[in-house]
């Protein structure tokens, strides 16, 4: 019981902290600085493209982990949910190493196209993508498990092409688990530090996302980290309320 | 237009080895208890399970593993009605109905739906469907794609015991409309009785019996059949006017013939005392009644001894015999009785 309320205290004494320290006279003035008000811009940007290109290539890539049986599906899902569990730190690192200007991929791309992927925004958008699709992933191939295979077998029955079964039967029963695979890729992609910092860099307006403008603000303007910090929390919390049916039971 | 149907599935210790012919217009109740491969041949027939074998579909060859050949599901023309209706959860009524229609298709849809009595459904969901109107929508969806062979895979399963029977005449109705071949799987010999010309008797992944359902009632092959007649199926051995039954008891029967029989009693023709009967019958033994089952105006005794069986007495006769489970009683069995037809 003590050590159930000492946990509790954990989660909860960190949050009283920051709502306690909150110069709420300020958040007005705070939220319309120049440099809050691009750092929230640039986030909101960067986690939702994450988000679209985490839909566009995860959606297609949980059909596959669903489909496959055996050792191939262990493989796949083992390198899908690999970013989940690795320090993000060391998923920039190797991100760098792939795109960056001597990498596997950067290096060819620098010198057919003269293209530079590290430290730009498209280098932010890549580092979320890269820590928060496996959420979608996840979250879309459970829905896909978990779906009655006769509906797609009565919708091939009746006449339909592959493609109508898809598109007509199998992504409108998806999209509980798409919405919320979606919402949590993106919390992810929003909150994302490690690997952005070490592959994007902290490029204010380029590359300087929310989580890393906390942090450089931290010393310099605590109370500007502390507003921006309540964004995020509010944006966890709008998500949290929103999905409560899903996740926490019936209300 | 008929179908001709060689079919080998091999799954997971489970086969399924089938040889069936459905002449045009037939409907065909295939029956067996759980876990005997009749839904696996549904699901063979309508192309979502890989077989060795041959399906051939009013002249279409559609299946053949000898040269490779396999006709996709959609492309087959053949319908499935599953057990628990399977419309689309997103869809209305109508979208439902409509979905394997390819040309004006609100219309024709909604024609059915009125032809249906189910017109005012059109726009509902199905989740807001009773089990039994959801159940006619989903043979709506099928019918309307003018399929060849209709596959009906339990379609009265799922169903309130109070709606089955009005369901049960609908499907009559529409089947009795609908030209294609149908197959319909059922546990329910009501069911199959009700809607089919033939029965297929499916155990263990092979027929074991087919034919107009009172051929099949009348001589069962089976302990399942006999079990759904209500009668006892004994095994053995014809011997004339005797038969050696495989647990080593003889039985007397005239005309048994020679070699290996069936032998069905009906429960009414078991006849039970309290003291050893005089007379005529020659089939006496001592046994125990295991229990008693009342069933309308009839009481069934399941009765263990040298040989197995069910006699069916009256409550009067349950009270004059004191029979309890556990009792010990005399059974007679008249030879004349007895039916026996070669196995």
């Amino acid at each position: 019981m003590a050590l159930a309320a000492a946990g509790l205290l954990l989660f909860l004494l960190p949050l009283a902290g920051l709502i306690a320290r909150a110069p709420w006279n300020q958040v007005g003035t705070e939220l319309v600085a120049t440099e809050t008000a691009t750092a929230l811009g640039l986030s909101l940007f960067c986690s939702l493209t994450a988000t679209a290109v985490a839909l566009v290539l995860g959606i297609p890539l949980a059909l596959v982990l669903s489909r496959t049986t055996g050792t191939l599906r262990g493989v796949l899902r083992a390198l899908t949910t690999l970013p989940m569990v690795l320090p993000p730190v060391v998923g920039g690192v190797a991100l760098l190493l792939a795109f960056g200007r001597s990498g596997l991929i950067g290096s060819p791309l620098h010198q057919l196209f003269g293209l530079q992927i590290p430290f730009t925004t498209t280098a932010a958008v890549i580092a979320e993508t890269f820590v928060a699709m496996p959420f979608l992933v996840i979250a879309v191939e459970g829905g896909l498990r978990s779906l009655d295979s006769r509906y797609e077998e009565s919708a091939r029955a009746l006449g339909a092409n592959s493609w109508k079964v898809f598109a007509r039967v199998t992504l409108p029963l998806l999209r509980p688990a798409i919405f919320s695979g979606a919402v949590l890729c993106w919390a992810r992609a929003l909150g994302e530090f490690g690997a952005t910092i070490t592959f994007a860099g902290n490029l204010p307006g380029r590359t300087q996302t929310i989580p890393l403008a906390v942090y450089v603000a931290l010393e310099t303007r605590p109370d500007g980290a502390i507003v921006l910090s309540l964004i995020l929390l509010a944006v966890s919390l709008a998500i949290l309320i929103g999905l409560r049916d899903r996740w926490l039971g019936a209300p | 237009m008929s179908l001709h149907a060689v079919i080998e599935v091999e799954r997971g210790g489970f086969s399924l080895d089938i040889d069936l012919t459905v002449e045009a217009g037939e409907t065909v109740a295939v029956l067996g208890p759980n876990g005997a491969g009749k839904t696996t041949l549904l699901r063979a027939l309508a192309g979502l399970v890989p077989i060795a074998g041959r399906v051939e579909l009013d002249g279409d060859v559609l299946d053949d593993s000898a040269v490779g050949r396999h006709v996709p599901t959609e492309e087959r023309r053949v319908g499935i009605v599953f057990q628990d209706h399977v419309l689309f959860p997103h869809m209305t009524v109508l979208e439902n109905v409509a979905f394997g229609l390819k040309r004006d298709r609100s219309r024709v849809a909604r024609g059915w739906l009125d032809r249906s009595g189910l017109g005012d459904k059109a726009g509902v969901m199905p989740g807001e469907l009773s089990g039994g109107q959801a159940q006619r929508v989903a043979l709506l969806r099928t019918l309307v794609t003018e399929p060849r062979l209709l596959l009906l895979d339990e379609p009265l399963a799922a169903l309130d015991v109070s709606v089955r029977a009005e369901v049960r005449r609908e499907l009559s109705r529409q089947l009795a409309g609908f030209t294609g071949i149908r197959i319909l799987v059922t546990h329910d010999p009501l069911e199959a009785i009700a809607l089919a010309d033939r029965l297929v008797v499916l155990e263990q992944g092979k027929v074991v019996q087919t034919g107009l359902p009172s051929e099949v009632t009348a001589r069962p092959r089976s302990r399942f059949v006999a079990d759904l007649a209500g009668v006892n199926l004994l095994r053995g051995t014809g011997k004339d006017d005797h038969i050696e039954l495989d647990g080593g008891e003889v039985l007397a029967a005239p005309e048994s013939g020679e070699g290996d029989v069936f032998a069905v009693i009906h429960p009414r023709a078991v006849a039970l005392y309290l003291a050893r009967p005089e007379g005529t019958p020659r089939n006496v033994w001592r046994a125990r009644a295991e229990d008693l089952d009342l069933r309308g105006e009839r009481v069934r005794v399941r009765l263990s001894g040298p040989v197995p069986l069910v006699a069916e007495v009256t409550p009067s006769a349950v009270r004059d015999l004191r029979l309890d489970a556990g009792a010990e009683v005399w059974v007679a069995v008249k030879a004349t009785e007895i039916s026996v037809y070669p196995a």
